[in-house]
């Protein structure tokens, strides 16, 4: 499976469109991550635990939206676009969604 | 002035001189390790425009993401309160959404690099602000995620 965030890629063309494909987790942080946080925020600095925890669950999404294409028959997803929600304390939100295609190679079309 | 009078004070003043010290030392050391990997990164260019551009010879097209969560200090957020108060540019804020971004954009350019690719395209940013569960002190921290699409490309490698 092939992911990008541009719509045309170099050497290939869309041989077939099949919608909007997307995935989404809601991620809420543990006890521990959140005492360090509460530490963090007198001494200023990167919160590690946060940033992994989004990129695990941003990782989930991915193959959420991965597995639809794939049910649709895609080989690709183009123009994929992330938002990131904090839908609650404690909790966030986070959607990746995209254009399922059937890419072939060769230009044009 | 008894010695509760102190106690109380002390817990008011303390992480704020805790938050002026080693906020200040953490951001002086971070721009510095920021501006260090961006001089390692010169060559690795990202560029806003959605389309790579014709008649380039490209490949290998990967979507790369780099993401920081930066939390401001207590001294900052205490400045932050008060600029609420009277208005105007909140440079304390500023600073901390400078840093969070420019690791972003690093982080996704050293994992372009990793993958052997030499420029990014359709870059995206993406700010998200990150509150801790429980108790009345919501934690002021900020996402920030660079993403876009790798590259092989001749023309620009440097």
């Amino acid at each position: 499976m092939f992911v990008s965030n541009v719509e045309i890629i170099p050497g290939k063309h869309i041989a077939k469109h099949l919608g909007l494909v997307h995935g989404s987790t809601v991620q809420a942080k543990h006890i521990g991550s959140d005492f360090m946080a509460s530490i963090k925020n007198i001494f200023g600095g990167e919160l590690k635990g946060y940033t992994e925890l989004l990129e695990t669950s941003r990782t989930e999404a991915m193959e959420r939206m991965l597995k639809e294409a794939t049910a649709l028959g895609a080989n690709a997803v183009v123009n994929v676009r992330f938002s990131t929600s904090s839908i609650a304390a404690g909790a966030a939100e986070i959607l990746v969604y995209g254009s399922a295609v059937v890419l072939e190679d060769g230009a044009g079309g | 002035m008894d010695n509760q009078f102190f106690f109380d004070i002390g817990w008011i003043v303390l992480p704020l001189l805790l938050g002026f010290v080693f906020g200040q030392w953490n951001e002086k050391r971070h721009f510095a390790s920021i501006l260090r990997r961006e001089e390692e990164l010169r060559t690795m260019m990202a560029f806003s425009s959605r389309h790579i551009p014709k008649g380039i010879e490209a490949s290998d097209p990967h979507l790369v993401i780099g993401s920081a969560v930066i939390s401001v200090d207590y001294f900052k957020s205490f400045l932050a309160a008060l600029r609420g108060i009277f208005g105007g540019a909140m440079s304390s804020y500023e600073t901390l959404l400078e840093r969070s971004r420019r690791e972003a954009i690093l982080r996704m350019k050293q994992k372009a690099r990793e993958l052997g690719a030499d420029v990014v395209f359709n870059v995206r940013l993406e700010t998200c602000p990150v509150f801790a569960s429980g108790g009345n002190n919501t934690t002021r921290s900020i996402e920030v995620m660079a993403y876009g699409t790798a590259i092989k490309a001749p023309t620009f490698r440097g």
